[in-house]
């Protein structure tokens, strides 16, 4: 069993009990445990089961790289799943369930997968549910949305915020370890900020575990030295718990501070996220411990080496009472050392080489731990814990030679450098046979926008796995930072640790060397997705030779912790069964981040209110206050219609229509985008823009326009209004304005540069109202000013002039086909004008109305919408705008793409009226079928709706949309089935039911 | 997250300031031209790795459009320069033949 010990411990405060649970089971850990080494503490080995199989397992690692310790962590607002164990700090009240599994972590169904596991091999999935197509949709996809993902999704809404960090420094360093460390005060030496991101709470990485001295300093006393000196530079910063999450381009880094996971809600923001330019980042994230691939590697209780003696050292648990010891290399009779020391009993240490190590051999074997050399596991029996390990030669297929009865086993398969961050924004890695590792290749690293190295890797990242190569790289890359960033080297002493030289590992890919095929079967690369070395052994055999495509069709490393253990030893394997060299088959792309970072973090402060800014016109209060029933439109928000007494939404719309037509009404039009276009060649850049001719309008006048892109569709609408000789004012669109405004410039700047032409934006300036209806004109004479009388100011003429005491430009324009004046006055006006008209218009029962009201209003009368009427892959000719296209022109933006053959064609779809049979309402965006299906056996298409009202002036449903031949079929009758299962037949019409000529807005 | 210097108003800009614009010194084909030139104007576009002359504009600043001379591999930028020209300037033609020895884009190079 795993239990405490009453000594070591150096993260723990033993007077400081912190009580949590597991699975609702109460438990007790101290101040500076970890979860996963309070779980041990407790003896808590199953913690969680696999996502594939369901296979019992427990604590694996003891950091980042954790695959297996996976919990769902803390409750309600502040429920979290996928959390790792191994990272997460221990705090009082922690409450941790376990996942994937049904109904309990200690008897799961689910488990049956395992018995089947010789039915379930690599890419089953495709293999599986490939046939019949029939049931892709009904049958396979539900049952694989039932098993996909580990943890549960979070039902409430976060409690916690968050937010973003802007920082611009000369160095950062990735990695508060000891080369970190060193390497932070050599770069801050010359003079260079220097900013140093540990991912953990504590500094000093791996060194304090594994012993050593360094300037003469043991390895703990040389690090807290350390950083009480760097805290006290300053052009150094320091944060712990802040992981380097990725390198981006152009020195961009990311930093993902965890500031009160530790306190849950503390005050202040939970995770930060740091947005730093750097100039130089020095890569010191240190190696990750490579498991061994034997039969029940993944039983509780087997551990990497590393990891049990961080629990032992770090927080004094002893991961077992009876250990083995499996390795290819030096470093794990460390761990074996360490727990003999420590009173736990090591059986044996099973060492593949033949020869066995070096110096730490011999102090094993001096401190009377039985060394089998040439020796492997063979096996390890257990379900829920080890039980026994079985022994065999190395050089075999796994014959039982011996079996030995203990509760842990401490694997090591050697290490591999953290190449992550290296290899993010393009750094390369190079094969280093003699130490069996991929590490950064120094000549091929990522590069800044200067084309020089941003980058550089020290420590164990970079290969170095002695304490005395790590401290004087780590110093020589200090130094080589602060100069690529452009500071001077001072004279400064190198750091040196006390040598201490190992021998060479062997490579152990497969434990033992010729595995029988049942043995593979069991032998774990990916526990998080299970994948055992059979599986990349078929992927191999069924031809799938690429490194990306093994771990595709395996799924080895695609899990959470992105194959942070089964990486190499995956590509190893693969390797191997092709017969080719592990560089030439190479790495899978290494992307970040490094860990999951949460999404808070990501979004930062740009949540709720702050999401995006709000744009509001000078009116919006007043809407606000009457009963306006918002709509987004863009970043603006626009009263939907304003809802009064006990009516409906519905019923609003209806009554503003109404009396708009009877009567008249008022609609905020502030949010059309104005744009002035001055200069001598203006005329000649909107007859670009437009596809009509606006060099020919004669200033006082007003016209529509259309204005297309250079592939020919149509982009934006609205009224022109020239201004004087050289001015003209373009309206368009709400959603456009900025849109519209950009394309000009591009247009002006980039490819008619030498037209005098000046462009501005003038949409916040002016507050815009139009007065709509019969009455629309008595309201504004009883104001008084300006003569609006027919003669003096026609339909489609605009003039300045005062309305009351308002100063004004009036437009006779009109979307709904009333009697209509678009008012412009200065912003700042807005509002008292609104309440102006509002009180004037109340004799004659003036209503503000809203967007849905405008919307019925128009399609009435069959005007088009940008939007509903067009998607990007209309032209004005569809929807019989031809009238509105010059044909004078030699040339307008969109003119060549309109002329291509399909453009020209009559089979396309065309814009018609919609009538329904029996007046209801026709569903929005539904799709008239034709006779007959395609290939994927769908109902042929003939048409789609693209507006669709009650029309409350008609008493029935109107609607508008684009049809095969539309206008050559009038009097047709074409289907539209719903999705509420009800078919709808239509006749299709002329696209104008209300005033086809006009009259009214005449007037 | 490139970082881009306007050639316009001299501010080394985050790309969060900035829209990309796709290829630079296209021409354009209007009313006339074959469907052949016509195609490759509005859609062929080259997508090198490695020397590409890209448009972008400095939307949260200036409001300019400009060119910029890139690798799009290594990352490096040889500069920037102002959207109002057909060709790229001749020291940036210079100082890519240097970086790159024997490049090729279009009929540059």
């Amino acid at each position: 069993m795993s239990a405490r010990l009453a000594t070591y411990g150096r993260l723990i405060d033993r007077t400081s009990k912190l009580d949590f649970t597991f699975d609702g089971k109460p438990m007790m850990g101290f101040e500076g445990d970890t979860l996963a080494s309070a779980l041990l503490a407790n003896d808590q080995m199953l913690v969680g089961r696999s996502f594939k199989y369901h296979r019992p397992r427990g604590v694996v690692a003891s950091g980042a790289e954790e695959p297996n310790a996976l919990v769902n962590l803390g409750e309600g607002a502040r429920f979290e799943p996928n959390q790792r164990a191994t990272t997460t700090e221990l705090f009082g009240g922690l409450a941790a369930r376990s996942q994937n599994h049904w109904p309990t972590l200690e008897f799961d169904v689910g488990q049956v997968n395992s018995y089947l596991a010789r039915f379930l091999p690599a890419g089953f999935y495709y293999k599986m549910f490939m046939y019949p197509r029939s049931f892709w949709k009904h049958v396979y996809e539900p049952f694989i949305r039932q098993s996909a993902g580990l943890g549960q999704p979070p039902k409430e809404r976060d409690a916690d915020t968050y937010e973003h960090f802007h920082v611009h420094t000369d160095v950062v360093v990735a990695g508060g370890g000891v080369a970190g460390l060193i390497a932070a005060k050599a770069a801050a030496q010359s003079g260079a900020r220097v900013l140093v991101l540990e991912q953990n709470a504590h500094w000093g990485g791996r060194a304090p575990v594994d012993g050593g001295r360094i300037d003469d300093w043991p390895t703990d006393g040389f690090v807290e030295r350390l950083v009480k000196e760097l805290e006290g530079m300053a052009n150094v910063t320091l944060r712990a718990r802040c992981m380097v999450s990725g390198l981006y381009d152009h020195g961009y880094v990311l930093g993902y501070e965890r500031v009160s996971d530790h306190v849950p809600g503390a005050e202040g923001p939970r995770h930060r996220l740091w947005r730093i330019r750097a100039k130089q980042v020095i890569v010191a994230t240190g190696a990750i411990e490579r498991p061994l691939a034997f039969a029940g590697n993944d039983v509780p209780g087997v551990m990497l080496a590393s990891a049990m003696r961080d629990y032992l050292v770090n927080w004094g648990v002893a991961a077992g009472e009876r250990v083995i010891v499996a390795t290819n290399n030096d470093d794990a009779y460390r761990t074996a050392i360490t727990l003999k020391k420590a009173g736990v009993e090591v059986l044996r240490i099973l060492d593949a080489r033949e020869t066995g190590g070096g110096a730490l051999m011999e102090e094993a074997r001096r401190l009377g731990i039985r060394i089998d050399c040439g020796r492997a596991v063979g096996k390890v029996t257990g379900g829920k814990r080890v039980k026994a390990v079985q022994i065999c030669a190395h050089q075999g297929a796994g014959g039982a030679l011996e079996e030995v009865a203990c509760d842990a086993v401490a694997m090591s398969g050697g290490w591999s450098p953290a190449v992550h961050l290296w290899s993010h924004c393009g750094g390369k890695l190079t094969w280093d046979d003699t130490a069996a590792m991929f590490r950064p290749d120094e000549s091929r690293a990522p590069t800044g926008a200067d084309g020089k190295p941003m980058a550089v890797a020290t420590g164990a990242a970079n290969g170095a796995m002695t304490l005395e190569a790590i401290a004087a790289d780590a110093f020589a890359a200090g130094r080589k930072a602060a100069q690529a960033a452009g500071f001077k080297l001072k004279r400064a002493s190198a750091v040196k640790a006390d040598p201490a030289p190992e021998s060479a590992i062997e490579p152990v890919w497969m434990m033992p060397a010729r595995a029988r095929v049942g043995l593979r079967a069991k032998a774990w690369l990916d526990y998080q997705n299970d994948v055992k070395v059979s599986d990349v052994q078929l992927a191999a055999r069924e031809g799938y030779e690429s490194v990306e495509h093994t771990k595709r069709y395996t799924t080895l490393g695609m899990a959470t912790d992105q194959g942070k253990l089964s990486n190499i030893n995956g590509l190893a394997v693969l390797a191997d069964t092709l017969g080719a060299a592990i560089p030439a088959v190479g790495t899978t792309t290494f992307r970040p981040p490094y860990t999951p970072i949460s999404m808070g973090a990501i979004g930062g402060e740009a949540r709720g209110e702050v999401f995006q800014p709000l744009r509001r016109t000078p009116m919006y209060d007043w809407h606000a206050a009457h009963g306006a029933d918002w709509e987004p439109v863009g970043q603006w928000r626009r009263p939907f219609a304003y809802v009064q007494g006990g009516e409906d939404v519905h019923q609003a719309v209806n009554r503003e229509v109404k009396n708009v037509r009877q009567g008249v009404g008022l609609l905020d039009v502030s949010t059309l985008g104005k744009l002035l276009v001055k200069g001598p060649d203006a005329g000649r850049f909107l007859d670009m823009l437009y596809t009509n001719m606006m060099s020919t309008l004669k200033p006082g006048k007003c016209r529509y326009g259309l204005m297309c892109n250079e592939n020919g569709f149509l982009i934006d609408d609205g009224v022109v209004a020239r201004i004087d000789e050289e001015t003209f004012l373009c309206h368009t669109t709400t959603g456009g304005a900025d849109r519209i405004h950009a394309h000009m410039e591009e247009w002006l700047q980039t490819e008619w540069w030498d037209w005098k032409v000046y462009t501005a934006n003038l949409t916040e300036q002016f507050a815009q109202i139009a007065v709509v209806g019969p009455k629309a004109r008595q309201v504004l004479e009883k104001l008084g000013g300006m003569d609006l009388s027919k003669e003096a100011l026609p339909f489609m003429d605009w003039k300045d002039g005062a309305i009351g005491n308002f100063q004004a430009r009036v437009f006779r324009i009109s979307f709904s086909g009333e009697l209509s004046f678009e008012i412009a006055v200065p912003a700042s006006q807005g509002l008292a004008f609104w309440e102006t008209l509002m009180e004037a218009g109340r004799e004659f029962g003036i209503m503000p109305y809203g967007t849905e009201a405008l919307h019925v209003l128009r399609a009435e009368k069959g005007f088009i919408m940008i939007g509903d009427e067009t998607d990007g892959t209309v032209i004005p000719q569809d929807l019989g705008l031809g009238w509105a296209i010059s044909k004078k022109k030699d040339d307008y933006l969109g003119k060549r793409a309109q002329e291509r053959s399909f453009m020209a064609s009559p089979d396309r779809w065309k814009l018609v009226g919609l009538e329904t049979t029996d007046g209801s309402v026709l569903p929005d965006g539904a799709y008239a079928v034709a006779e007959g299906s395609n290939a994927n056996g769908q109902r042929n298409t003939q048409g789609r709706v693209t507006s669709t009202y009650y029309s409350p002036t008609l008493g029935r449903g109107i609607a508008m949309g684009l049809v095969h031949r539309g206008p050559d079929r009038m009097g047709e009758v074409i289907e539209f089935p719903g999705t509420d299962g009800k078919t709808y037949s239509a006749k299709i019409v002329d696209p104008v039911v209300y005033d086809k000529d006009g009259e009214k807005q005449n007037v | 997250m490139l970082i881009l210097e306007c050639p316009y108003c001299g501010v080394k800009a985050d790309e969060t300031e900035l829209s990309a614009g796709g290829e630079a010194h296209l021409k354009r084909f209007g009313p006339g031209a074959d469907d052949e030139s016509f195609e490759g104007y509005l859609f062929a576009r080259e997508n090198p790795k490695g020397v590409h002359f890209e448009r972008w504009r400095h939307s949260y600043g200036c409001g300019k459009w400009f060119h910029a001379a890139r690798n799009t591999a290594t990352l490096e930028v040889y500069g920037t320069y102002p959207a109002q020209v057909s060709v790229p300037p001749k020291d940036i033609l210079k100082t890519i033949s240097a970086a790159v020895p024997g490049w090729r884009w279009r009929d540059l190079g």
